[in-house]
């Protein structure tokens, strides 16, 4: 059996109404599930980059990112693992100010997470941390176990490659020269 | 007094009609639809009036000299036609539809097009663009509901951009693999007004429909075959979408390799051509099955290894080194995995193979698919063409209308037994003569797939193989013919039941005929009413001539062959069951 892992897709595509749908329709029809996904214009004007996290067998998310890459409005699809990437998440608590007084370890726990406080008032505070998966979810495990959290999100991951050059000018320039490798049998 | 409002409606119309030729420039988004419909050379309309789409019909009114409406009985109907008239001569089939139930109604025969790679057009009226979204009548979220089973779905929201649309539509169509578009269309984009400017599109950044082909795939292709003691070639639809049938030849012959054809690759060879191996897949020609797990280099060419085809892919070609040539990259390595893909236009690639190929003879190889040949023929196809007692049988139907035409006529088939005899015993002279629905196996595509196969090739004998389950899917289609007069020649296959599901459950449900058996209506007197002349035989006797009679002039008729109850369509390889487990029933 093929093993199952994290992969991050990127997605370019046309600033169209009804994008995410035809992406998400392929994903669904697979039977994937959609971990983590962020949109947002891309370094080109009119150009949307989507990053989207799924678990599946390299084979199938080959065969989702050329399904991806097929539709019309998209203009460039591919994958990557996490060791070809820089990837970050953002993740927001809102923790009771009185509970987060009565802490006798506040600095110690700003340090060692690097916390970044954006609010604060007699009610609560709210703490930014950025990092990967496992370090935003640390952080929350921690407060949640000791001093409990009110509200906590985490954005999509969004991630830059470690090897290419990513300009979406050259990849529409290769993509006449678009090749398929066999697989090993 | 009603008659003065109806006069004031009149002038009114007329009025407003004058307004738009004084200003040459401007034109309803309506008109823009047309003219811009005719500037890319479309002549043909299968289509069915309603609230949403009635501005844009108002304007057709005006071109009934250019452009031929065809109005079908349901809009599921229109767009088997405009397959069928798309699959018969190679244009695009174009739909013109109006909103909400239309469009649902609509869905079926635009998914069939998606999963067959037929180039439609699909036009759909919608609400005027401030109700989108308000649950307005007859309004329904058309783009998201099309997106899944089209190449390209678009919602025209202003007169300015329905040019732009229309010609990104037919160029999306009918460029690399071809498909099915959906353009839907606003009401008040139909009435504004916008300056009509047409540009045909030739370009979309992103959308590569033929990746340039890469000379050292060529290369190991062609090295590969070389090398090849028993070489095989498999040939899908997409030599016929690209042209290559000659192309094809040339490549066969030059190192003799036989070769078999998928459903939808029918008749891309002539049936008599030597290297014509015959059909593929679960209910095609034992040889060609066997030998795939014999060959040591399958050549695919332009099809998708559809299950259909491959049985169970674990223990497909296992033996053979796999070259897969194809337009459409997202097929490479789907469902079978290869070891040379070349993508490309089959034109362009074959012929570029074809020139680094050694002539070769292979003839021992191709000596050996005999012995399944006589083998299939003895126990399988000699008592289903030619019986000589008990009731008659759906291939001795086909085998004798094949006769009876030269093997000239475009076939037509309905899904499911009626289907897989027409495809077994029809043989085919040219390319382009087997319309059916390979992917998405929709019953009721014969009668209205006919009408758009006659109206695109009126000049050639069309023949419908059909079951009494599917003519009934869409009888009503029998209007379009009866109104225009088309010249179908229908052979419906009755044997009162879902013969194909019959047939399964007999062999893999212990005979539990769970509601496949049907009270069937006089369908000689439904063709009547509908002025289609017909008769019904039950008789063997009585075939020959019944068959003669409804090819005896242009006119549409209904043949009603009253066939064996229980027959069953052999050879079956199992679904899932590997290519070489071929079933050929009682010897």
């Amino acid at each position: 059996m093929e093993k199952t892992k994290l992969y991050t897709i990127t997605v370019f595509s046309e600033n169209t109404v009804g994008i995410l749908n035809q992406i998400t329709i392929i994903f669904t029809r697979r039977a994937v599930n959609i971990e983590t996904l962020s949109v947002s214009p891309s370094a080109i004007k009119g150009i949307h980059k989507f990053t989207i996290t799924a678990f599946a067998t390299k084979s199938l998310i080959e065969k989702i990112v050329k399904q991806i890459d097929k539709r019309v409005d998209i203009l460039k699809s591919y994958y990557n693992t996490d060791e070809d990437l820089i990837h970050q998440e953002i993740a927001l608590y809102k923790i009771a100010t009185e509970k987060l007084m009565a802490m006798s370890s506040i600095e110690s726990l700003i340090r060692q997470y690097n916390i970044k406080i954006l609010d604060m008032n007699e009610t609560f505070v709210v703490f930014l941390k950025s990092g990967h998966y496992a370090e935003t979810q640390q952080l929350f495990e921690e407060l949640s176990n000791t001093i409990g959290v009110l509200q906590f999100v985490r954005s999509g991951r969004i991630a830059i490659t470690k090897a290419k050059v990513e300009r979406l000018s050259d990849m529409l320039d290769a993509m006449r020269q678009i090749d398929e490798n066999p697989i090993d049998k | 007094m009603v008659s003065g409002e109806k006069q004031g409606v009149k002038n009114f119309t007329n009025f407003t009609n004058l307004f738009y030729y004084m200003d040459t420039k401007k034109m309803s988004g309506s008109q823009i639809l047309i003219e811009s419909m005719i500037r890319e050379g479309i002549d043909t309309i299968f289509g069915y009036p309603g609230g949403a789409i009635m501005p844009a019909f108002d304007a057709l009114f005006d071109y009934r000299d250019k452009i031929n409406h065809v109005l079908t009985r349901h809009e599921q109907g229109a767009t088997h036609a405009a397959e069928g008239y798309a699959l018969v001569s190679g244009k695009t089939g174009v739909c013109l539809i109006t909103s909400g139930p239309a469009a649902t109604n609509a869905v079926t025969g635009i998914s069939n097009a998606m999963l067959d790679s037929t180039p439609i057009v699909v036009i759909t009226g919608q609400v005027g663009s401030s109700l989108l979204g308000t649950d307005a009548f007859q309004e329904i979220d058309v783009v998201g509901i099309m997106q899944p089973v089209t190449k390209w779905a678009y919602q025209i929201r202003r007169a300015e951009d329905v040019a732009w649309a229309v010609a990104r539509a037919f160029y999306i169509a009918k460029t690399g693999r071809p498909g099915p578009v959906v353009l839907d269309f606003t009401k008040n984009a139909q009435t504004e007004k916008a300056e009509f400017n047409y540009k045909p599109c030739t370009f979309i950044r992103g959308y590569i429909p033929e990746p340039d082909v890469k000379q050292e795939r060529i290369a190991e292709a062609a090295k590969l075959i070389n090398a090849a003691k028993k070489p095989f070639a498999l040939v899908g639809q997409g030599v016929i979408l690209a042209q290559a049938e000659a192309e094809l030849k040339t490549f066969l012959e030059k190192a003799n390799i036989p070769a078999a054809w998928t459903l939808l690759g029918a008749s891309a060879m002539p049936t008599d051509f030597k290297l014509n191996m015959g059909f593929l897949g679960m209910h095609g020609n034992m040889a060609p099955n066997m030998k795939t797990n014999e060959c040591d280099v399958l050549i695919a060419i332009g099809m998708r290894f559809d299950d259909r085809v491959t049985g169970n892919p674990d223990t497909y070609a296992k033996q053979a080194k796999i070259i897969h040539l194809d337009i459409d990259r997202a097929e490479i390595n789907k469902n079978v995995q290869v070891d040379v893909p070349v993508l490309g236009n089959a034109k362009e690639t074959l012929p570029l193979i074809t020139e680094l190929l050694h002539k070769a003879n292979h003839q021992d190889w191709i000596d050996s698919f005999k012995v399944y040949d006589d083998r299939e023929y003895n126990v399988v196809i000699k008592k289903e063409i030619t019986p000589e007692n008990g009731e008659m049988t759906m291939g001795e139907v086909v085998h004798k209308v094949s006769e009876a035409t030269n093997h000239q006529a475009v076939v037509v088939t309905d899904v499911g037994q009626n289907q897989m005899m027409a495809a077994r015993y029809s043989k085919h002279s040219q390319t382009r003569s087997l319309i059916t629905s390979g992917g998405l196996g929709t019953m009721g595509f014969g009668i209205p797939a006919a009408v758009g196969a006659k109206v695109g090739a009126p000049d050639r004998t069309v023949c419908l193989f059909c079951g009494d389950g599917g003519f009934q899917m869409t009888i009503q289609e029998l209007g379009t013919i009866m109104q225009e007069k088309l010249g179908v020649k229908i052979i419906l296959l009755n044997n009162d039941f879902l013969g194909m599901v019959r047939q399964w459950q007999e062999m893999f449900f212990d005979e539990r005929y769970s509601f496949t058996e049907i009270d069937n209506p006089d369908f000689v007197a439904i063709a009547k009413a509908y002025n289609i002349d017909g008769t019904s035989v039950t008789k063997r006797e009585d075939l020959d001539a019944a068959i003669r009679d409804m090819l005896k002039d242009d006119k549409p008729y209904l043949l009603v062959v009253n066939v064996q109850k229980k027959g069953m369509v052999y050879p079956m390889i199992p679904a899932g069951a590997s290519v070489t487990d071929v079933l050929l029933g009682e010897e």
